[in-house]
């Protein structure tokens, strides 16, 4: 297909969206994300039965966490589709990174350069 | 098992907030089953604190450790040669664990970090109910293996009050009547002749009536 997609993502593969956990996902923008999806598989076309539905709870749990901590549950989304929709794949990382351009960058990968910035002038 | 829920991530970074060097402490045992206070909590609480404080400006080391359990001596002593890096604990323990530890670490503040609440069980995924209140002399045996003090709002122990409806109880429509259910299972045991015997008063002092509970046993002691 040679579609044009972002290459400021990092693809991460699991076996399933089901594997994901809320810490994944909090350990990624501890280390400085600006921000993340979850792709799994369509919706009742899970081959676990309910690995994607596990992944949107597990998404929702860690937005509802960086929403309390002041770095923005929208910077978290669950997207579903099948494996044959990569122009679908393409408009969805498009979607993201526009997004997240829009958001800037997470209060975290401030701090963390205020910080590191800090260490170096010391 | 101990069933207890994660304080509001909020109430816990108001209690840590003044602490620089604070510990996250899991236990193995029951809050690792009722996903409240296991490895796996240790490391979100962990981890949110850090980013909290992190975007706040503020340079906090937080620390986690999960024990075995911290309702016993050999396992909390596993942290005693760390006790003294962090100004404060947050243990996920249930109140015996967080208790435990404040009694043998004297100087460290222990602040818990879920609300314990009762002695249930894994009902489904996702649910847990209560199913004890360890009144310290069980009456199981007559009331078809379902506990009227601990299922019964009222802890009645002769038979429903007026407020049992199509089984429910009048607290909420969502919580059986425990005497249905007693009545319901000794039907299916055929032994409905125990519910017509009046039960004997009930000795509450093993209850927390009678304060603070110990078992003492000279036979394990060494």
């Amino acid at each position: 297909m040679r579609l044009k997609i972002p290459t400021n993502f990092r693809i991460i593969r699991l076996p399933c969206t089901g594997k994901i956990d809320i810490i994944h996902i909090l350990r990624a923008f501890e280390k400085g994300a600006d921000g993340l999806y979850v792709v799994g598989c369509m919706e009742g076309d899970c081959h676990f039965n309910e690995g994607n539905f596990r992944a949107r709870k597990r998404v929702e749990q860690a937005a509802r966490v960086l929403d309390l901590i002041g770095v923005g549950g929208e910077r978290v989304k669950m997207y579903n589709l099948s494996s044959g929709e990569g122009p679908l794949f393409a408009q969805y990382s498009i979607e993201m990174v526009n997004k997240i351009k829009e958001l800037g960058p997470s209060p975290i990968r401030l701090a963390r350069q205020r910080m590191s910035k800090k260490a170096d002038a010391a | 098992m101990i069933i207890a829920e994660k304080k509001p991530i909020e109430e816990i970074i108001q209690e840590v907030k003044d602490f620089d060097r604070i510990l996250i402490l899991g236990c193995n045992e029951c809050v690792t089953v009722c996903e409240a206070g296991g490895k796996k909590e240790v490391e979100v609480l962990a981890s949110v604190l850090r980013m909290y404080f992190m975007a706040q400006g503020q340079e906090k080391t937080i620390g986690e450790r999960t024990l075995e359990r911290q309702c016993d001596h050999e396992y909390l002593e596993e942290i005693r040669n760390i006790i003294d890096d962090y100004d404060a604990v947050v243990s996920l323990a249930c109140g015996v664990g967080v208790q435990f530890a404040a009694e043998k670490y004297l100087t460290t503040p222990l602040l818990p970090g879920v609300n314990t609440i009762c002695l249930g069980a894994n009902e489904d995924r996702g649910l847990w109910t209560e199913r004890c209140q360890a009144c310290g002399s069980c009456v199981l045996a007559r009331t078809g293996g379902i506990c009227p003090v601990s299922r019964c709002a009222k802890r009645v122990l002769n038979g429903p009050c007026g407020g049992s409806t199509n089984g429910k109880c009048e607290i909420s429509k969502d919580t059986d009547c425990a005497w249905q259910l007693i009545i319901d299972r000794l039907k299916a045991l055929d032994k409905m002749d125990d519910y017509e015997k009046v039960a004997p008063v009930k000795d509450w002092s093993t209850d927390r009536a009678g304060g603070p509970r110990t078992v003492t046993r000279e036979d394990v002691k060494i």
